[in-house]
């Protein structure tokens, strides 16, 4: 059992490193590109969504802001991309202190609803500031530069560009995998106890928040520079209901999840856009609403599960498992710890 | 009362109008056991979700020796020095008894910032785990995820965890709830033997766990203090014998 389970990791391990250097091989380079930059985006949200118990629905403020960034660092200066993807990167975390700061003592649905409008507030901001943003044009011409190579070509950057994606899985494998993730999984789990334990939990939030924008900073910077322009629909509140939606229908809690969803609403909206279709909203929606109702783990989750409970097994580590339904993960102990004896 | 470790005063909590706590004084003694008893709806829970942060006091102060623990934070009372149990039994289901003590000796050291280090560096407090796991008689069962401990194991578990703190007091919130005789005397047993060194103060219903144990009670009701003192001199207080008509089987 344990040996099945040992070496089931390193398969799909493999299997997913081998899809990622095949993938343009398969599909149009520049949709390839999408995928991995939407999956990434997806698994930092995860981290969030998943391994803390915070649903964010302001994480385009963090894609669109690496994204910008990059674009403008790009633009002004002519160093190589990776440089302007990581200040895209850094952009993003540093937003994420203060909005992180205000928002992660909000529970559940408030938590949400802040998160977003901070986000929208960006959107505003950047919307206005049409000298360096290019408002509703977005921020055209971003080069991509490094040390003279010529990347005009989508199938040279998208490996150009793999290894700054695969190192950002990593990151947030290893944050899952690390005595702070453990430390995010049990507040997830039980945030009382968390406290009573004498764990700061706030702050313990605020640190998942800023490393999952600065993430989604590195998604939203490689897109940019894969697309040569950094869009307003970027920033806008549409992209973090996308990003939400990829992990709820992949798994939430699963990371692989994550990545599943994004691969599949991404070749899903370019089938659509390719084959004329105006209503891609409505299918999407469609599909999510049936899988959501039908998988409640989402598609990776319901796999995983349905595998574990045929063999019979536990799962390996406490946090491979998703946290229920609700998108925040806290039980009952704070209910009962509020209300009179 | 001079040398008491922690201490209230004037500790009050109101919900919507409601006093669940109205005006508590409460001294504990170092070195003590402290029980807290009362019939339902008394303000014992709340009391002790006062004491240790999870509620802040309407009105009144809270120290723990040369600490104003009032309206601190759980986690800052937690670090000052003051753990507790739950009533209910709160515990991570999928962690394993021994993950969860080492993350209970983890909590001060600053380990767990470290989100670039594998989550085996936790390990390094293993063997401690082990010792307190041994020690509330888990030990067997170090290794299987929390959610599937049996019920007593559970409430042993809670009380590791309190323990891995090395609180300078220990609060027990019903460590007796809901178990069966055995249970109750293998607890009763465990508390004595942890005490040790350490002020305990626990809400208890079944008096005589309380008897057994407490050097001091308190009696609380309608969140006052209705008496307070030794065991022997409480139960033959009217007043206390009054409160709990209704309840007789409460004090025997």
């Amino acid at each position: 059992m344990i040996l099945s389970r040992l070496a089931a990791r390193p398969i799909l391990l493999v299997a997913g490193l081998f899809l990622a250097l095949v993938l343009p091989w398969m599909i149009y380079p520049p949709v390839a590109m999408d995928i991995a930059c939407w999956a990434l985006f997806a698994c930092a949200l995860d981290l969030l969504l998943g391994f803390t118990g915070l649903l964010s629905f302001g994480h385009a403020a963090f894609w669109g802001g690496g994204a910008y960034v990059a674009g403008l660092v790009a633009v002004h200066s002519g160093l190589p991309f990776p440089v302007a993807v990581l200040a895209g990167a850094a952009f993003a975390a540093v937003l994420a202190v203060p909005i992180g700061y205000l928002s992660v003592r909000l529970r559940g649905i408030y938590f949400a609803m802040v998160t977003l409008a901070f986000a929208q507030m960006v959107y505003f901001l950047v919307n206005q500031w049409r000298d360096l943003t290019g408002g509703e044009n977005g921020l055209q011409g971003v080069p991509r530069e490094l040390f003279g190579l010529d990347l005009s070509d989508s199938f040279v950057y998208y490996y150009v560009a793999l290894p700054l994606v695969l190192a950002g899985f990593v990151a947030v494998w290893r944050i899952v995998r690390s005595p702070f993730g453990r430390v995010l999984m049990s507040i997830r789990d039980n945030t009382a106890r968390a406290q009573a334990l004498g764990y700061p939990v706030d702050r313990y939030k605020l640190l998942a928040f800023v490393l999952s924008a600065c993430l989604s900073g590195l998604a939203g910077g490689l897109f940019a520079i894969g697309h040569g322009f950094a869009s307003l629909e970027s920033v806008y509140w549409t992209t973090s209901g996308q990003a939400v939606m990829m992990v709820v229908l992949g798994g939430i809690g699963t990371l692989w999840g994550g990545v599943l969803g994004a691969a599949l609403v991404v070749e899903l909206n370019d089938y659509l856009v390719t084959a004329g279709f105006e209503g891609i909203g409505i299918v999407t929606g469609t599909i999510f609403v049936l899988i959501v109702l039908v998988f409640r783990r989402g598609i990776w989750g319901t796999a995983r599960h349905l595998l574990e409970t045929r063999s019979g097994g536990r799962g390996a580590s406490p946090g491979d498992r998703p946290p229920g339904g609700a998108p925040d993960g806290s039980p009952a102990p704070t209910e009962g710890v509020g209300s009179p004896v | 009362m001079d040398g008491a470790v922690l201490r209230a005063q004037g500790l009050a909590k109101e919900f919507r109008g409601f006093r669940a706590v109205d005006g508590v004084d409460l001294a504990v003694a170092e070195g003590s056991v402290h029980a807290l008893v009362g019939p339902n709806g008394a303000g014992k829970t709340t009391l002790f979700n006062l004491l240790t942060g999870f509620l802040k006091p309407s009105a009144g102060s809270i120290r723990l020796g040369e600490h104003d623990l009032t309206g601190r934070r759980p986690e800052h009372v937690a670090r000052l020095g003051v753990a507790r149990s739950f009533q209910i039994t709160s515990l991570f289901p999928q962690m394993t008894p021994r993950e969860h003590v080492e993350l209970a000796l983890a909590s001060p050291t600053g380990l767990t910032w470290r989100f670039w280090r594998s989550h085996r560096t936790l390990d390094r407090h293993a063997a401690r785990a082990m010792e307190l796991l041994d020690q509330v008689g888990l030990a067997a069962h170090a290794a299987i995820p929390a959610g599937t401990l049996a019920y007593g194991h559970k409430r042993a578990l809670e009380l590791a965890l309190a323990l891995a703190l090395d609180p300078r007091v220990l609060l027990l919130d019903e460590p007796t709830a809901g178990m069966g005789v055995e249970d109750v005397e293998r607890t009763v047993e465990l508390v004595r033997k942890v005490r040790a060194g350490r002020t305990v103060v626990m809400v208890e219903h079944n008096m005589t766990v309380v008897a057994s144990l407490a050097d001091r009670v308190t009696v609380l009701q309608s969140g006052r203090v209705l008496a307070e003192g030794p065991y022997a001199e409480i139960r033959h207080d009217p007043r206390v014998i009054s409160a709990y008509l209704g309840d007789a089987d409460a004090v025997h």
